[in-house]
């Protein structure tokens, strides 16, 4: 029984043998190593494994913010980076919702969500504005249009920047533990929240997390990667159908899922303690 | 809790905000401790120069001589808020800090903001600004002197420099402080890379720009000063040494007093500026600084 991945033409992710070493002070550090993967259009991807274990290096990679130092991404049948070109060009096709936010504070909630159209001359600032409006409104934004970021709370901050990357129909969504500084319990409303703007948009979702169940109960298919350097050790699919609400957390099938790969995460867990990686 | 009501940008006014903000400071006890700071100030100076004139004290001008010879109508030694040569002296000093301000934020805004964002650039000028930098600007007057012709740009000159170096500096240092997401975003979402300096990094480095326009007031007045001690006829710092060698002495603490309440007053205008173009900000701290 496989899960059911929505119905999206585009947004296939190929990562093939990605390899990325970087200099640092006490060398050469392999962040990858060999690290190959297909997401597949409209899937929800979520990618597991410690603090530093080369996660995030690896959404930089596909974002355009860093180099690789070997292997290639597609995506769909573009080459984003590879042998000839080892650093992607960041667009507005793949948008990144950042680990610590990163809406501009000093632009109202609406000029941020606004911005991508605007200033890629796709829309005009009217234009942009009206459909805004709907996307937040639809996120449960409605009445925060012209306040500023800092003067909302941490969720509400979270959903407008992910409709802000959403406001420019992006193939897929490259999210860095966007929840990890929300309380619990804003992070369960978010959960929700970003499933049901998972439904409406048809979007492929790359989402890195320490998390094991917030991957299960999110993802199509949980990568758990190993530390340092980071490649696949372990891929679950998880056939909890789609739509999903919290009910899901305490079904039988879900725990079963937990204690399947609960000790594969652990196990990279001791190893990154270890080896002295610091929480990041 | 999402869709609940919540006071928007276009609903609490400026001016609501204004006596709101009153208000609270009325209820604080921010403005009973400066007026305590300044009484003590003042009672401390009267006490040891006029009433118990104590050592070294004795010679100081005291402040009831200081203030019944500036608002006098018929002053002793022709200085006071009823003759026209006070204002006349103000009045210069003022427009020189005016020019020197405005050309050194009009210089220093941008070199700031090239230096910070631009690696070649900052490689290229920086050593050189770092090694001028250091020179007082009592250093440049002869040069001064010599470059410009007249009384009124040498002193223009030596006041601007002074500023426009901590414009730049804290320019560059706002940029550099901002947070390496911030560019990357606006990348993401399509943005070209003058689109991102328009958007990201100028707004981005203006609380540290505004930081250093404030020093670069009280600098600007700080130089002004000297420059006028040197050179010109008019100005607060020409009055405070033309009144030391004429042996005026309650003059020169008039001259001085003056430039401390028009450098305060400066710099207040600067704030307000800021807090103008950085609402977001205001309003961020207003709540608390809740992030």
């Amino acid at each position: 029984m496989n899960a059911p991945a929505p119905m999206a033409s585009k947004g296939a992710i190929r990562i093939q043998n990605v390899d990325k070493v970087y200099l640092a002070r006490e060398g050469a550090v392999q962040a990858v190593s060999d690290c190959s993967r297909d997401i597949r259009p409209g899937e929800f991807c979520m990618i597991v494994g410690p603090s530093g274990c080369g996660k995030t290096t690896l959404l930089n990679a596909i974002a355009g913010f860093h180099d690789i130092t070997g292997g290639a991404i597609y995506l769909d049948s573009e080459m984003l980076c590879g042998p000839e070109r080892p650093k992607a060009e960041p667009g507005p096709d793949r948008v990144v919702v950042f680990q610590n936010g990163a809406l501009f504070p000093w632009k109202t909630n609406l000029d941020n969500v606004t911005f991508g159209p605007v200033v890629q001359g796709k829309m005009t600032r009217a234009e942009a504005s009206e459909k805004a409006r709907g996307m937040m409104a639809d996120a449960g934004l409605a009445g925060v249009e012209h306040n500023y970021p800092g003067e909302i709370s941490s969720g509400m901050r979270r959903r407008v920047e992910i409709v802000r990357a959403l406001m420019n129909d992006p193939k897929v969504l490259l999210l860095d533990e966007p929840f990890r500084a929300l309380d619990s319990l804003t992070k369960s409303v978010m959960h929700e929240a970003l499933l049901e703007i998972y439904y409406k948009n048809k979007v492929t979702i790359f989402f890195i997390t320490h998390d094991l169940e917030e991957a299960i109960f999110l993802g199509h298919r949980v990568a758990i990667m190993t530390t340092r350097p980071c490649k696949p050790k372990k891929l679950l699919e998880v056939d909890i159908p789609h739509p999903r609400n919290y009910s899901v957390l305490t079904s039988p099938r879900f725990r079963e899922l937990m204690e399947e790969t609960v000790s594969a995460v652990h196990e990279e867990a001791v190893k990154a303690f270890e080896a002295g990686e610091k929480e990041m | 809790m999402a869709n609940g009501p919540r006071a928007s940008a276009a609903e609490v006014g400026a001016w609501a905000m204004l006596m709101y903000r009153i208000s609270g400071w009325l209820r604080s006890p921010t403005p009973y401790l400066m007026l305590a700071g300044f009484a003590a100030f003042f009672g401390a100076w009267f006490l040891l120069s006029e009433v118990f004139r104590v050592w070294r004290f004795a010679s100081l001008p005291g402040p009831r001589a200081v203030l019944l010879e500036w608002f006098n109508p018929n002053p002793v030694y022709g200085m006071s808020l009823y003759t026209p040569d006070y204002y006349m002296h103000v009045w210069m000093s003022l427009r020189r800090v005016l020019y020197a301000f405005v050309i050194s934020t009009g210089l220093g805004v941008p070199f700031g903001l090239f230096l910070g964002w631009s690696k070649v650039f900052r490689e290229f000028t920086f050593p050189v600004f770092e090694t001028l930098r250091p020179i007082p600007v009592l250093a440049w007057v002869p040069l001064a002197i010599v470059m410009f012709k007249g009384d009124e740009t040498p002193v223009i000159f030596l006041t601007t420099l002074a500023s426009f170096y901590a414009t730049a500096l804290n320019t560059m240092l706002g940029v550099q402080s901002i947070d390496e997401s911030y560019p990357r975003a606006a990348a993401c979402l399509g943005a070209s890379k003058w689109q991102i300096f328009r958007h990201v990094i100028i707004p981005g480095a203006l609380p540290f720009m505004f930081t250093g326009l404030q020093i670069s007031v009280g600098v600007a007045w700080f130089s002004l000063v000297a420059a006028e001690m040197v050179s010109g006829e008019y100005g607060l710092g020409y009055l405070i040494n033309s009144s030391y060698v004429n042996v005026q002495y309650p003059v020169i603490i008039i001259g001085m007093i003056s430039v401390g309440i028009v450098g305060y007053a400066s710099s207040a205008l600067v704030r307000l500026a800021g807090d103008y173009l950085m609402q977001w900000r205001v309003r961020e701290l207003a709540l608390g600084g809740a992030r």
